[in-house]
């Protein structure tokens, strides 16, 4: 298992992975199967992988520890940036797409509208997180401090999951689906903090080089 | 841009439907294959009464309407799997996919309330109410988005004289078809069913006001309302309810189904106003598929001349 998670060729495997979602709509649009509202098609799209990916980031470090995976690390910046990446998609196709490039309407949009003023701070919160990503930024900033300024995450994941719910005409189920996960994720946090599971001296590792974790 | 449509298919474009079904001459014509696929097709409409209802019915010698728009259609394929029909799913493309084994012969409707003559209408009965004509209306959906149908039908005015309501009745109701069985997808659409929508008499009396029968020449996919439902050309897409099973005069204003779910989202009225937005978005502009930029939306979505009169004097911010 862990050759397979430290191969070189398993990061381009997913990172390959990571891609289809792209693709699958690429190829829609090759294929005239966008439905009647492509616009709407795809802003749902991008929107809902971007959520995905948001909670596949943070569901990192839980498995990385109740699995005993550390080496699980490796994908978590890989992942977030795809999170971004969609993220990216997703305000493109909006204001593009919907806004036609209109800043105006845009501000009124998200200074008006809650479900925009909310998945606007989740966008915006996402994007220092994207810039800080390198390793050169995590040594400029230092692990602790990087580490907490990466604990926007939490919020950006939230406002994303309240973005989707304030959006729904009526059927909140898939939104509290992701809110539900997104729970489960943070309260493991919460949980592992206060209540941190007694550590079996056998499974214990030998030191590591300081890696920061959120 | 790969994601637009091809900008020179129109619905002409489609491949007819007559031609699509000779298919099945084709194979009539292939000596005992022909034979044999013929029989199963009349052995199975003996055993499924479903796969008759499945089958969408020709009309004739329909009245051209003045009130129809000489704007370009959508495509049937456009209006046939971009719906809102909650019972079957709530994603755009779910009707077209679960609706297909929707029962709707028999089929009947009930007029009841504060009537004089109530009575239940067979789908025949309906359909001797008045000449049918095509219509080819503008719809508005709430959503932002709007197509361009040619609807068949004739006033719902026709069905009110037939029942002739008392002089109590000032509104009228109109409930949708709602089976768990047939419908197992409405349990998770955060409505409550049958949905009801309703109008004020006098808008129901209004002839713009289609009692609908079939789309494009024949009769309604099961996904777009079948077999009966009714088409409001200048409210928002919502107020005109789909497969039709009772329609109530009544004395008091109807609780209806959005509304009721969200009042300060979805009016009673809900009638198309480019000023009034919805509070999670504007109306002002609409998408019309098909088109890449949006247009602007209009006033009573431009059926103002026929319908702005029955709301003088009435704050339209107050009654959206």
């Amino acid at each position: 298992m862990r050759a397979l998670l430290t191969s070189k060729w398993t990061k381009v495997v997913v990172f390959l992975v990571c891609l289809m979602p792209l693709g699958s709509l690429g190829w829609r649009a090759l294929h005239n199967d966008l439905s009647a509202n492509p616009i709407e098609f795809i802003t749902h799209a991008t929107g809902d992988w971007t959520l995905r990916f948001l909670l596949i980031t943070l569901a990192i470090t839980p498995f990385r520890k109740i699995l005993r995976l550390p080496d699980l690390i490796r994908f978590r910046r890989m992942l977030g940036l795809f999170a971004f990446f969609y993220a990216c998609l997703h305000f493109t196709t909006y204001i593009w797409l919907d806004k036609f490039f209109d800043l105006a309407e845009m501000w009124k949009d998200v200074a008006k509208r809650r479900f925009i003023t909310v998945g606007f701070t989740a966008f915006v919160l996402l994007i220092p997180l994207a810039i800080t990503s390198t390793t050169a930024w995590i040594r400029r900033l230092g692990g602790r401090r990087w580490q907490q300024l990466h604990r926007l995450i939490y919020i950006s994941a939230i406002c994303g999951v309240i973005h989707y719910y304030w959006l729904v005409k009526s059927a909140v189920i898939r939104p509290l689906a992701y809110a539900t996960i997104l729970a489960v994720l943070l309260l493991w946090r919460i949980a592992a903090k206060y209540w941190p599971p007694p550590q079996p001296a056998s499974v214990e590792l030998p030191p590591k080089p300081q890696r920061a974790q959120a | 841009m790969l994601i637009r449509k091809a900008p020179d298919l129109t619905y002409a474009d489609v491949t007819p439907k007559s031609l699509y079904l000779d298919r099945r001459k084709f194979l009539r014509g292939m000596g005992i294959a022909g034979a044999v696929a013929l029989a199963s097709t009349r052995l199975w409409n003996l055993a499924s009464p479903r796969a008759r209802a499945l089958a969408a019915t020709k009309f004739s010698g329909l009245i051209k309407s003045p009130f129809s728009t000489t704007e370009k259609q959508n495509t049937y394929d456009d209006v046939t799997h971009y719906n809102n029909f909650y019972e079957f799913g709530v994603d755009k493309s779910d009707p077209s996919k679960n609706a297909g084994k929707f029962l709707t012969s028999p089929w009947s409707v009930s007029v009841e309330g504060e009537v004089k003559n109530p009575r239940k209408f067979s789908l025949d009965d309906i359909l001797k109410l008045a000449p049918l004509e095509e219509r080819i209306y503008r719809h508005r959906c709430v959503e932002a988005w709007s197509i361009v149908v040619p609807w068949i039908g004739f006033s719902f005015s026709a069905l009110v004289k037939a029942v002739d309501p008392t002089p109590k009745a000032q509104y009228v109701a109109f409930e949708s078809y709602y089976d768990p069985k047939q419908m197992p997808w409405g349990k998770y659409a955060g409505i409550d069913f049958p949905y009801v929508e309703g109008l004020r008499l006098d808008e129901a009396m209004n002839p713009l006001a289609l009692l609908c029968v079939g789309m494009y020449g024949e009769s309604l996919p099961n996904q777009d309302g079948a077999p009966l439902r009714m088409v409001l050309p200048w409210k928002y897409g919502f107020k005109s309810a789909k497969s039709l099973v009772k329609i109530r005069f009544t004395e008091k204003q109807p609780p209806t189904t959005w509304n009721r779910m969200a009042s300060n989202e979805y009016g009673f009225y809900a009638n198309v106003n480019p000023k009034v937005d919805h509070p999670r978005w504007s109306q002002a502009k609409e998408r019309r598929l098909g088109e890449f930029l949006k247009r602007e939306t209009l006033m009573f979505n431009g059926y103002g001349d026929q319908v702005a009169s029955m709301y003088n004097g009435m704050d339209l911010r107050k009654n959206y």
